[in-house]
This record gives C-alpha cells, sequence and structure tokens, in this order.
C-alpha cells in the first residue's frame, strides 16, 4: 500500500446530499471517490430515491418543475465536470475506526478504497410489507416502481399502500393509467403535505380506505386481489386488484456502519456540530442522519456542510 | 450492440437462434431500464459466444409484453429454443445479473 493509495476523501451513496458534497469536494480538489451504487428497480440506485418519481416541483431553481431522474443527471454531471470519480458498486463492508479507513465494493474482487475521510449519504431504502407473497408476485402485479410499471395497468383497477406523499404522489400519477386507485392507510389521517392530500382527495379516480391494513396478497402467477383488515371495525374482507404499488415509507440504509457508528434506536446516524459523527473523519449527510425533514434539498443542504466539514478536518489533521 | 426487436424479428431471434437468447423488455421512459442498459451491452460483448442478448420495447410493442405476461419493466426473460427457462425481474448489478444466470447458459 503506497501513499497515493490513500484517497482524501470517500463518499459513499449518490442521491442529493452525496451528489452535492461530490461537487463540493470535487471543487476544492479533493479528489473525492463516489460509491454510488448499483442499479435496481427500487431507490437503492445510482442517484438514489428521486430516480423514483416523475416531477419534483419544489426543488429551488425550476420553477416550472425538473423530473426526478434530470435532476440526478445534473447533478451528477456537475460533479463529474470538476473531476468526481464514481464507482458503480456499493460498499458491502467499512471498517472506519482507524485513521485510514477502508471502504470494501461489491465488485467481483471486493475491491478496497483507502481515504482518510469518509462522507456516509446512503439515504433510505424503501419499507416493504414484509406479507407473504409479496417477493413473489414482485413484478406480476405488485410493485416497488409506479413509474415504471403504471403503464402496465392501464384501464385497470389498482392500490397504493401508504400515508405519505411519496404514496399520494405515486396515486395521483397512476391515475394516468389506471382506472380506479385505491389509496390503503392504516390510520384515519395522511401524513403527507396539505397540497398532496388536497390533490389526492379530490380526484375522480382516487379512493381512499382508512384505518385499514393488507393482511395478505393473494394470486398465484399473478396478483388477484388482497386481504384487507379495517383496525377500527375489526373488520376483515377481500379487495380484488390487478396491481398494487407500495410506500410505506423509509429506513436508513445504516447496516453495513453498525457497531462502528453510533446511531438511534431506529438506525439513523447521530450527528452533532454540523455533520461529525462519533467517528474522526467520518461524516453523515441527507436522510441516512435526518429523519424529520427528509427532502432534497435539506439533503443536498447537508450534503454541502458535510464536504465543507470533511475539508476542514483535512486541513486541520493532514498538514 | 443489442438489437432492438420489434413483434415480428422477435419470434425470428427466439425461433432462429443457436444459441440462448436473453430478452431485454424496455422502455424509453425506465429509469431503472436505462440503467441496466449498459450492464447488458458488456455482459453481450463478454458473453458473445455463450448468449445472445437482443431488446424489445413494451411501448411500441405491447402485444408481446401481453404474450408473455410482462407487467414491470426492465423485465429479462431468458429463452432456449423458443422456450422460457427464466425470469428476471428489476434492475441489478453485473455481479448480481451474472449470479442469476450462472448454470442457465
Ligand atoms: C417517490 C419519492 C418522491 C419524492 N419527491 C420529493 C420531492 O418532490 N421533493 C423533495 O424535496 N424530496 C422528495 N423526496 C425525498 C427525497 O428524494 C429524499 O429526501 C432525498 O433523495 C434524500 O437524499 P439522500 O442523498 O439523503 O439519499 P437517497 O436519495 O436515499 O440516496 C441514497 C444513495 O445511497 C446509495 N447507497 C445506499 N446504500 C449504499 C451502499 N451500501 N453503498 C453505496 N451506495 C449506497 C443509494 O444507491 C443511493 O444512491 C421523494 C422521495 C420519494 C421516494
Amino acid at each position: 500500500m503506497s501513499e497515493d493509495d490513500i484517497n482524501e476523501v470517500i463518499i459513499i451513496g449518490s442521491g442529493p446530499s452525496g451528489l452535492t458534497a461530490a461537487i463540493y469536494c470535487a471543487r476544492a480538489n479533493l479528489k473525492p471517490i463516489i460509491i454510488e451504487g448499483e442499479p435496481s428497480s427500487t431507490s437503492d440506485q445510482p442517484g438514489g430515491q428521486l430516480m423514483l418519481t416523475t416531477e419534483v416541483e419544489n426543488f429551488p431553481g425550476f420553477p416550472e418543475g425538473i423530473l426526478g431522474p434530470e435532476l440526478m443527471t445534473r447533478m451528477r454531471d456537475q460533479a463529474l465536470k470538476f473531476g468526481a470519480k464514481f464507482i458503480t458498486n456499493k460498499a458491502v463492508k467499512v471498517d472506519l475506526k482507524d485513521k485510514i479507513k477502508r471502504v470494501w465494493i461489491s465488485d467481483d474482487t471486493n475491491t478496497e478504497y483507502l481515504a482518510h475521510s469518509v462522507i456516509i449519504s446512503t439515504g433510505a431504502k424503501s419499507l416493504m410489507l414484509n406479507i407473504d407473497n409479496e417477493a413473489t408476485l414482485l413484478g406480476y402485479g405488485v410493485s416497488t416502481c409506479a413509474t415504471c410499471d403504471g403503464f402496465f395497468f392501464r384501464n385497470k383497477t389498482i392500490a397504493v399502500v401508504g400515508g405519505g406523499d411519496s404514496a399520494l404522489e405515486e396515486a395521483i400519477f397512476l391515475t394516468k393509467f389506471a382506472d380506479k386507485v385505491h389509496i390503503i392507510h392504516r390510520r384515519d389521517s395522511f401524513r403527507a403535505s396539505k397540497i398532496m392530500q388536497q390533490r389526492a382527495m379530490s380526484h375522480e379516480k382516487i379512493d381512499i380506505i382508512w384505518n385499514t391494513e393488507v393482511k395478505k396478497i393473494n394470486g398465484n402467477s399473478k396478483l388477484e386481489s388482497i386481504t384487507l383488515f379495517n383496525n377500527v371495525l375489526n373488520k376483515e374482507y377481500e379487495l380484488d386488484l390487478d396491481g398494487l404499488f407500495i410506500a410505506i415509507g423509509h429506513s436508513p440504509n445504516t447496516e453495513i456502519f453498525k457497531d462502528q457508528i453510533l446511531m438511534d434506536e431506529n438506525g439513523y446516524i447521530q450527528t452533532n456540530n454540523g455533520t461529525k459523527t462519533n467517528l474522526d473523519g467520518v461524516f453523515a449527510c441527507g436522510d441516512v442522519q435526518d429523519h424529520i425533514y427528509k427532502q432534497a434539498i435539506t439533503a443536498a443542504g447537508s450534503g454541502c456542510a458535510a464536504a465543507i466539514d470533511a475539508e476542514r478536518w483535512l486541513n486541520n489533521n493532514l498538514n | 450492440m443489442i438489437t432492438n426487436l420489434d413483434e415480428r424479428s422477435f419470434d425470428e431471434i427466439l425461433f432462429g437462434s443457436e444459441l440462448p437468447v436473453l430478452i431485454d423488455f424496455w422502455a424509453t421512459w425506465c429509469g431503472p431500464c436505462k440503467a441496466i442498459a449498459p450492464i447488458l451491452e458488456e455482459i453481450d460483448l463478454e458473453y458473445k459466444d455463450k448468449l445472445s442478448i437482443a431488446k424489445i420495447d413494451v411501448d411500441q410493442n405491447q402485444q408481446t409484453a401481453t404474450r408473455y405476461n410482462v407487467q414491470s419493466i426492465p423485465t429479462l426473460i431468458l429463452f432456449i429454443d423458443g422456450i422460457e427457462k427464466a425470469r428476471i425481474v428489476g434492475s441489478m448489478g453485473k455481479q448480481a445479473l451474472l449470479q442469476k444466470l450462472e448454470g442457465l447458459i
């Protein structure tokens, strides 16, 4: 191992927070390496959660809105322009406790990367219902990606499970194709923003099923129906469906950091004093350390902060 | 280069190829399909002698998508002598994809 092999900074994850950190680190001439993740049909992919959405209407600077994947491609191009280096793999193992940090990736030889500092921006992954048949019928009526699969449900009856902004947005998007979209929510009110609630609740194709949980997914080679449980009436019943879209929230991608980085009881990384974690030279930004705001712009903002924190730390500790 | 099929050339390659055929059901508006495309190009080059890869746009060829009951994209179907041998739903990394094809090609 030669000194040349030790990078100044490795950024793990390439959502808005990781890419903003990449832009700042690259402009500061830190030659960042970004372990950007691997393709998937969930939000755990290069570009992160916004790769699965359509219009982003609240990112400042785009009064006419911008498509999520386009916004992320532009952020990546901006980082590339300043010399950031991207590795299209996942980090599968890390050792962050020592002075020199090690990160192993998911290629066939588990290549190891070394750095003086690490920025964690692994964001959050979508939760699944974890009930029988969900995994086997994924792609056969059950979906985690409305923008990919909505097309196959033209003139069909479908349901979206969830009550946050992403669930309502998916439901509204899916009305372009489906005849009827049920939103199934286990409480009696949504946590989504007012504007989304208004749009969903006033939509003629959308029907909301309150206080209700999905108990079973039924069908052999494709989805046929789901069994619902109304938790107020204590009543179970079946609903015939062609498609079921799952949007029940997110949990932080922090498995590989367990036992090294301090987290709260839900697995969010704890930061203090800006973006610092409990380990010297390790910083965290975006949804992986934020269970409150969870927005593209707050993720990007904290990515900028992490890059500045890392740069200062490198200046103080390496020179 | 991975050829883009239509309904007619689909049947030709399916039943005419000596090699196993992997078909990528995709569409221009599908992000995860874009992400897996360069990986398929790589595999196409590396496995030229073992596998023939082609793609079909579900938007332009809805009948074929319906015939094979494709309800999610990307969906990759592996055919040997025109018979479906395996189906891989969803985008993924190269290593994961090769693992799924292992033993089949
Ligand atoms: C459907 C949907 C619609 C949304 N719409 C909006 C909106 O309109 N406006 C808005 O402000 N916000 C919106 N959000 C929220 C916004 O997308 C998130 O707040 C934001 O993406 C968080 O950014 P992040 O960088 O922290 O992480 P993420 O976007 O979650 O990205 C995490 C990245 O880390 C990578 N990663 C994970 N594990 C590893 C690993 N082990 N190794 C390498 N890489 C890894 C992933 O592949 C991914 O690239 C939406 C979210 C969803 C799901």
